[in-house]
């Protein structure tokens, strides 16, 4: 695992930060938000902050799926493995989000509800396969990354008439997601904010092409990182020469994987079966316009949501959690009233803190620690 | 002795309800099974248990279950884990192992074959250690309410009367020590349950310390503060819960953590962490910062210390948390695992 050990040098690392220090200007403070659940997850893993100058200031972004999947949705898939004779497939890292209601799917299949976990989507048409007269149905999440997974399981069962195969579609999709961002406050984003760490498995499935309009549009630079700690902080050195230079552009640090084009099968497998959702409520972001995918009207007799017609609930987060400030980056995890008293890994509130890639559950996990004794508890905006 | 008849075809045989019943069967398969594998007379007496003097002032007992899953993998089975394990529990209080007993749940089904196989590495795992198994029990239970075979064994032993180690006797400014790479157990069984194609090589460090720990015990016994083996839950949890009960925090260096390299690729690969996988053959210890030389030395010496390697140190913390300097550069914190990582590891 040579490969791997390169990218968390310790050496490398600081040499970095040492060129990382003489690069900052004096007197000049720097924030850039990490987008990825990866990234915060090895910024605290490695501890990267013990690398930076006290001017630099990271801020966690939204870029966990299990975060920003609202529970309405997941309450919906609940009380259909509940109330139907069908079988759901999910992500594991799924299974102890809370709903409201204090349900999550694996008290529904301690209940007896047929909630199964699997890898991939694929496994989950072979469930499908194996069992021909039973509804087996799919909660997709992800990002650009795992639609192009989900649209080849849905091409497979078409091409295998799985008439007995649907997925209910939680695909989201990144540049709307920083738009979405931007618009959160009247100065454009988290207070502060000079640019972006972004995602880098979704750029190799994308290209960087759509992030370029997205660094004009709202004049902050966007470099593609990797997930290594190396990674994060070269990344973090070319966001600082970006901004003392002026520039807003995209820079690609994850040259080892991604290109300007992306991986053009995995696009085609998307928009074959997919189209935008007009209308997706993220969680924390709120309804973001064309954020989202859905199944289009060729496949739509794969869409769980047609099939069974689920309706969404709207349903609220325990309005002491402070997730939808922590996905935006208004707050940070230890700021919420809720975080390491109420809420813990053993005990969670949100889904920040049970995903393995949300800020909660890395914060808690790794840099507790860093947190003053007395440190700030702000009730979420908004909250009563 | 009893004798029977017609011997257990132990070759093509299979336990079936009857072995489990307390009544002919059961004997015949402690004879033709158990006592030749455990060989000795305080068992083969055949007495719902065994009589011995004591052999010291004070002494350790402990006991466990085995569940792990397979029930063979590289570097040991379920049978020297039973024995080893609870050695070590006794060895970690600086006791030298005595008695064992040992308690089995079969599943009906289960072949003779294996069950003898398991036996004798019991028995040979005991004699090595200079232990015996003098008392047990046999259950079966019907095909499918078991793995296979599950065991229990409990142990005595003597403690010498200088020793006094306890979890609650670390104190600030003492020396974490460890005594050799981490992970070797836990990725071993991952590697055997899921037939992954790769970590060849990769063996459970499976193996009783009472050696090491006497060897310990006399060149630093009363520095010694405690001793503790990271098994399920791996070094992250033994820190964990020294920090808790000795109410301190720990700050550790990852660049002085010894794992070899094979097992550092497996971890990255399954996404495990080393510190959180089980081992059952490495120990931790915490000693006055001025024995730690000598006594490092001393485990090195030692087969099962060869690696062992001073890794932080204990520090005053309100909060308990065991800090960690990453090799990268950074600092985080080394906690429990919330759930299972593997389950039925050991
Ligand atoms: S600590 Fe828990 S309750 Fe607070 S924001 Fe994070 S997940 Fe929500």
């Amino acid at each position: 695992m040579k490969h791997v050990d390169d990218y968390r040098d310790g050496d490398l690392a600081r040499s970095l930060a040492r060129l990382i220090a003489d690069t900052v200007l004096p007197g000049r403070s720097y924030a850039f938000m990490e987008f990825c659940g990866g990234h915060t997850h090895a910024i605290s893993r490695y501890g990267v902050e013990d690398l930076l100058p006290a001017s630099i200031r990271l801020i966690h972004g939204p870029g966990c799926p299990v975060c920003v999947l609202p529970v309405g949705r997941l309450a919906a898939a609940i009380d259909l493995a509940r109330m139907q004779p069908v079988t759901l497939c999910v992500y594991g890292d799924l299974m102890r989000v809370p709903t409201a209601r204090g349900q999550s799917l694996l008290t529904a299949k301690a209940d007896g509800a047929d909630v199964r976990m699997v890898y991939s989507p694929l496994d989950a048409a072979r469930v499908a396969e194996q069992n021909p007269a039973r509804e087996t149905v799919f909660f997709a999440i992800g990002f650009e990354t795992t639609a192009p997974a989900t649209a080849q399981t849905i091409l497979y069962a078409a091409r295998k008439g799985l008439g007995n195969f649907s997925v209910i579609c939680n695909h989201v999709l990144t540049p709307p997601a920083i738009d979405a961002i931007m618009a959160t406050s009247t100065d454009g984003g988290p207070p502060g904010l000079d640019g972006f760490l972004g995602p880098a498995h979704v750029a190799t499935v994308t290209g960087i092409t759509p992030f370029q309009s997205v660094a004009a549009r709202h004049s902050k630079p966007v470099v593609i990182a990797g997930f290594e700690p190396l990674d994060v902080l070269q990344a973090i050195l070319m966001l600082t020469h970006q901004i003392n230079d002026g520039r807003a552009v995209v820079e690609n640090q994850y040259r080892r994987a991604v290109t300007a084009s992306g991986n053009r099968l995995a696009q085609e497998a998307t928009a074959k079966v997919f189209a935008l959702r007009e209308r997706f409520d993220w969680r924390g972001l709120g309804v973001v316009a064309n954020g989202a995918l859905r199944l289009n009207e060729n496949y739509d007799r794969f869409d769980a949501e047609k099939r069974f017609a689920l309706s969404t609930p709207t349903m609220s987060d325990n309005p002491a959690c402070a997730c939808a400030d922590v996905l935006r980056g208004a707050r940070k995890p230890a700021e919420c009233r809720l975080f390491g008293t109420v809420c813990t890994p053993e005990t969670p509130i949100g889904s920040c803190m049970v995903s393995s890639e949300g800020a909660c559950a890395a914060h808690w996990t790794y840099g507790r620690f860093r947190d003053p004794a007395d440190r700030p508890r702000l009730e979420p905006a908004g909250a009563a | 002795m009893i004798v029977f008849d017609r011997k257990l075809d132990v070759a093509r045989g299979r336990i079936d309800l009857s072995h489990g019943a307390g009544g002919r069967a059961t004997t015949r398969l402690a004879h033709d099974i158990f006592y030749p594998a455990f060989a000795n007379d305080l068992l083969a007496a055949g007495n719902d248990q065994a009589v011995f003097a004591s052999p010291a002032a004070r002494l350790a007992m402990s006991t466990d279950s085995y569940v792990v899953s397979p029930l063979f993998f590289p570097g040991g089975d379920i049978g020297a884990l039973a024995v080893n394990g609870t050695i070590n529990d006794l060895a970690m209080g600086g006791a030298q192992p005595l008695y064992l007993s040992a308690s089995f749940i079969i599943e009906e089904g289960f072949p003779f074959a294996d069950l003898r196989l398991i036996a004798e590495s019991m028995g040979a795992a005991a004699r090595a250690a200079g232990a015996m198994i003098v008392t047990g029990d046999t259950k079966v239970v019907e095909r499918g309410k078991a793995d296979g075979v599950f065991i229990t064994t409990t142990g005595v032993g003597a403690v010498a009367p200088e020793v006094e180690l306890s979890g609650e006797r670390a104190r600030p400014g003492d020396c974490v020590i460890l005594s050799g790479g981490l992970g070797e157990h836990g990725v071993a069984v991952m590697i055997a349950r899921q037939n992954l194609g790769f970590g060849a090589g990769i063996a459970s460090d499976c193996a009783a310390l009472h050696e090491l720990t006497a060897s310990m015990i006399a060149v630093a016994g009363p520095s010694i503060r405690l001793m503790r083996d990271p098994t399920r839950g791996g070094l992250a949890a033994t820190l964990n819960e020294i920090a808790q009960q000795s109410q301190v925090g720990f700050k550790i260096s990852e660049a002085e953590i010894p794992v070899k390299p094979a097992v550092a690729a497996v971890c990255e690969l399954l996404g495990l962490d080393p510190l959180n996988v089980a081992n059952e053959g490495k120990l931790v210890a915490i000693v006055d910062p001025v024995a730690a030389p000598a006594l490092i030395e001393a485990m090195r010496a030692h087969p099962l210390g060869q690696d062992a390697a001073a890794i932080g140190t204990v520090i005053e913390d309100r909060h308990r948390y065991v800090q960690m300097e990453t090799k990268f550069g950074g600092r985080r914190i080394v906690d429990w695992l919330s759930g299972e990582q593997l389950p039925r590891i050991c």
